[in-house]
């Protein structure tokens, strides 16, 4: 392989505006990249990565500045040249990949038409050239009826093949690098592995260089030569995939190895009533039957992970449990008292002991309250507490879930951080003091360290106040860290379900197994030897 | 000249009475208030200002008013001399206290009226988006139908039914504008009671008037505000065209509308004294959007 340098970066400082301050983002970062060479870049949200991404192709997004380092691309320094020569580079010679293709399509025109207008702007092909060129591509990247896929809007293909057809396109026109900005983060672990085994195949036939941003681990061991650790626009350390994995110098590099490691202690089987007992549902939206015939059980200080793909029903079960979804049949029942199908025909005492918290704190959170009402509403109204009470309740909730009572009471959700507020949202659960919560995929919208944090409270709150968890998640690595018994879904059906011991380590159901297999592991290797046992790829 | 002189002078005063109100308003704030205060942009002083002075001459109107309200003190269209500073009407009236009563009924009906109608709009708006179904459908309906009707001929015809005292006037204006506000108010609740806070408040059992009041309607306040600015000054109009046409306001109660009509053959003369009315409502309307367009750019969180 050719070792001729295509991108350095030196010293490279953004500043982001807040309000009429300018505060720096990312503080002298160093980065070199030769030809054909993939760099990972990592860390947690808020470390620069994306930031640093589109610096590389001499951007600043709205309200950042570029302050101070040089930006080298091939002999070109990016600072100095002029903004057309700029123009003139990305999309020809440096593309990118946004991490939601869905937003970033334009669904007013088809693929093919987005494809060939890079090619065709930039002079590189005429129209009936990049055409032909398109489908070719389409056929690499491994996208089904790449003869006419092209022809389709962005709404009728689904999300691994829009992801695809981005990075297809940021082939157009054989760029020297390609930025890949978290591409597979919103994608369902089965088709990322799909999404991950095309793009790498493709960097490799065309010898692009590329830098690879994400905050998954596992993934970048699979892309990258190189890995960076970034911490709040600092870099933390920089090596080889390899010996990082094995060896991680920095304290802050192990922190983040050492996420995925944290597991619960193992439960004995439980017995007795369970808490919430699920009999036979099947449900549905209008004529579509979405769940059918579900039944499990969810004891006193057991956790138990219900686990699928998007689509398979994970949600629904969730909302037939708490009344917002009457179903057609089954029952569901609470401390082996059935409940009644509405949340309507309720009582508050039954609506009490079945909590929610849910995915995106942003939205579960009533922006305009203060949290000492958002936390202090469920206590006030279940519990009868008042004044003094129930401030000194709030009070415990919050130094419950580790914030410091005189420094947040007063806050508005806009003033904390993703994780913060997803403690707000479970402050608000526990203040009902229910039996049961159940957490609708509580972890997937923040970056693992948070994550970790996150589980590790939810453990330690479920032993000292007894409490039942039913987790929601298509993550199979919160699953292994969190739960004692499994349900896995797909399509509305419980295709298994047992103790977590159990279920990983026996064969299993096929589908299971292709759930499982499809976690990515960190170890360089996994993405090949999977794809050569399944006999996808050569 | 003297136009620009008149310019220099009112910038002038603007940026006086901005300064000015700016500056007690730091001194008197709670301390817990004072960032509110603190970025507050010279506009919305300048606006706050001017409302309070409203408030206080209509508050205080048979005190600083020269003679009284209907009082025929001389003849017709006294020019600008004392004691008559600023003339007399077509009945000899004196002008500055008909000014002075004015702001009392017109300012006072206006803004009942509209706060009425933002009241009743507004619940029954989130109401219906929380509910939905029949119900949404049933009020949503009603208010199409209210709506199809021209506002000025509804406006008539509920006013000869119901007569025409102030408190009708009120109740009328305020029926016609609240299917605006409802319209309003419900398409901003749709797009709020679909968020997972709204959820999982029903899911908590509150109450209806707990998820409108403390829910939805905060969530709701930037568009509602804005349209509050602008229907304010649309019931000035309302009330004018009414008076005109002989259903709003009785003679001889002072109000702006009708004092600009009765007086309106002065301005062929040459003459601005039947502007001062259009001017005091001008000045109102402007200092209201100030004060709301403030109130926007805060509630829509664009900060500071």
């Amino acid at each position: 392989m050719d070792k001729q340098s295509l991108l350095s970066i030196r010293g490279l400082r953004i500043e982001g505006r807040s309000g009429d301050a300018w505060h720096e983002i990312v503080k002298g970062v160093d980065l070199s990249l030769n030809k054909g060479e993939v760099l990972g870049l990592i860390g947690e949200s808020g470390a620069g990565k994306s930031t640093i991404g589109l610096a590389a192709m001499g951007f600043a997004r709205d309200g950042c500045r570029i302050s101070g380092g040089s930006i080298n691309f091939d002999g070109i320094d990016l600072r100095a040249v002029p903004e057309a020569e700029r123009r003139a580079l990305r999309g020809k010679r440096i593309a990118y990949v946004a991490q939601s293709a869905a937003a970033s399509f334009n669904p007013a025109h088809k693929l093919i038409d987005q494809y060939c207008e890079g090619p065709v702007v930039h002079g590189v092909m005429p129209r009936e050239k990049a055409e032909a060129d398109a489908v070719e591509l389409y056929r690499r990247m491994r996208l089904p009826n790449s003869e006419e896929i092209g022809f389709r809007y962005p709404h009728q293909v689904s999300g691994g093949q829009l992801q695809r057809a981005m990075t297809a396109m940021a082939m157009s026109c054989r760029p020297d690098l390609i930025i890949f900005d978290e591409p597979t983060t919103a994608l369902d672990v089965t088709t990322q592995i799909e999404v991950l085994a095309a793009i790498r195949d493709i960097v490799r036939q065309f010898g692009t260089a590329a830098i690879y941003i994400t905050h998954d681990l596992a993934v970048v061991a699979q892309m990258a030569d190189r890995i960076k650790v970034l911490l709040r626009g600092d870099e933390v350390e920089e090596a080889d995939t390899r010996s990082m994995l094995a060896a991680p110098r920095e304290e802050y590099t192990r922190s983040l190895w050492a996420v995925r490691s944290f597991a619960r202690a193992e439960q004995p089987p439980a017995t007795g009533t369970p808490v919430v007992s699920v009999r036979g549902v099947t449900a549905g939206y209008g004529a579509v039957d979405v769940l059918k015939d579900v039944s499990f059980d969810v004891h006193a200080r057991r956790t138990v992970a219900v686990v699928g793909e998007s689509g398979s029903g994970k949600s629904t079960t969730a909302r037939v449990i708490t009344g917002l979804l009457v179903p057609w049949k089954g029952e569901v029942l609470f401390n082996g008292k059935a409940l009644p199908p509405s949340f309507k025909a309720r009582s508050r005492a039954e609506l009490r002991q079945c909590q929610m918290i849910y995915q995106m704190a942003d939205t579960a959170l009533n922006p305009k309250l203060r949290l000492r009402e958002l936390i202090g509403r469920p206590a006030e109204m279940y519990l009868g507490l008042k004044g003094k009470a129930l401030d000194a309740r709030i009070r415990d909730l919050l130094a419950l879930i580790e914030l410091e009572p005189d420094k947040y009471i007063d806050r508005l959700p806009e003033e904390l951080s993703g994780g913060q507020k997803q403690r707000i949202g479970i402050a608000r659960a526990l203040a009902a003091e229910p039996q049961l919560i159940i957490c609708d995929e509580v972890t997937s919208a923040l970056d693992q360290i948070v994550q970790e944090g996150i589980l590790k409270l939810l453990d330690r709150l479920q032993s000292e106040l007894n409490l039942a968890y039913m987790f929601i998640t298509h993550d199979l690595a919160t699953v292994k860290a969190i739960a004692d018994e499994v349900v896995v879904m797909q399509q509305g059906v419980v295709v298994e379900r047992g103790p977590k011991t159990e279920l990983f380590g026996r064969p299993h159901e096929s589908y299971t197994d292709l759930l499982l297999s499809s976690v990515p592991e960190m170890d360089p290797d996994w993405l090949t030897r999977l794809l050569a046992s399944r006999g996808e790829h050569a | 000249m003297q136009m620009l002189l008149a310019l220099i002078i009112g910038l002038v005063l603007f940026f006086i009475m901005g300064l000015a109100s700016r500056a007690v308003m730091r001194t008197l704030a709670p301390s817990h208030l004072m960032p509110t205060f603190r970025d507050m942009p010279l506009t919305a002083s300048f606006g706050i200002a001017v409302i309070l002075i409203y408030l206080v001459v209509s508050l205080l109107a048979p005190v600083l008013a020269p003679f009284g309200e209907s009082e025929v003190v001389g003849g017709q269209y006294l020019p600008w001399a004392s004691p008559y500073h600023l003339g007399t009407d077509k009945l000899g009236r004196d002008m500055l206290t008909r000014l002075v009563y004015g702001a009392r009924n017109t300012v006072g009906i206006a803004f009942a009226t509209t706060a009425l109608a933002f009241g009743v709009g507004t619940i029954l708006g989130i109401w219906a988006a929380l509910v939905g179904g029949w119900l949404d459908q049933t009020l949503s309906r009603m208010v199409d139908a209210l709506m199809s009707i021209p506002a000025l001929i509804f406006s008539l015809l509920l006013l000869t039914i119901f007569g025409t005292s102030v408190l009708s006037l009120i109740l009328v204006i305020a029926a016609v504008d609240a299917t605006r506000v409802y319209r309003l108010a419900r398409s901003v609740a749709q797009g709020i009671v679909v968020m997972d806070y709204i959820e999982a408040a029903r899911l908590r059992g509150e109450g209806m008037w707990r998820l409108i009041w403390r829910e939805i309607l905060p969530n709701a306040m930037a568009p509602l505000v804005a349209e509050f600015g602008l229907r304010f000054c649309f019931v000035f109009l309302a009330i004018s065209a009414l008076s005109f046409l002989g259903l709003g306001i009785k003679p001889p109660t002072a109000d702006w509308g009708s004092m600009v009509r009765e007086n309106a053959t002065l301005i062929t003369f040459g003459d601005v004294t039947p502007l001062l009315p259009a001017g005091a409502i001008a000045l109102l309307t402007v200092a209201v959007n100030f004060v709301v367009d403030w109130q926007l750019h805060r509630a829509s969180g664009l900060k500071e």
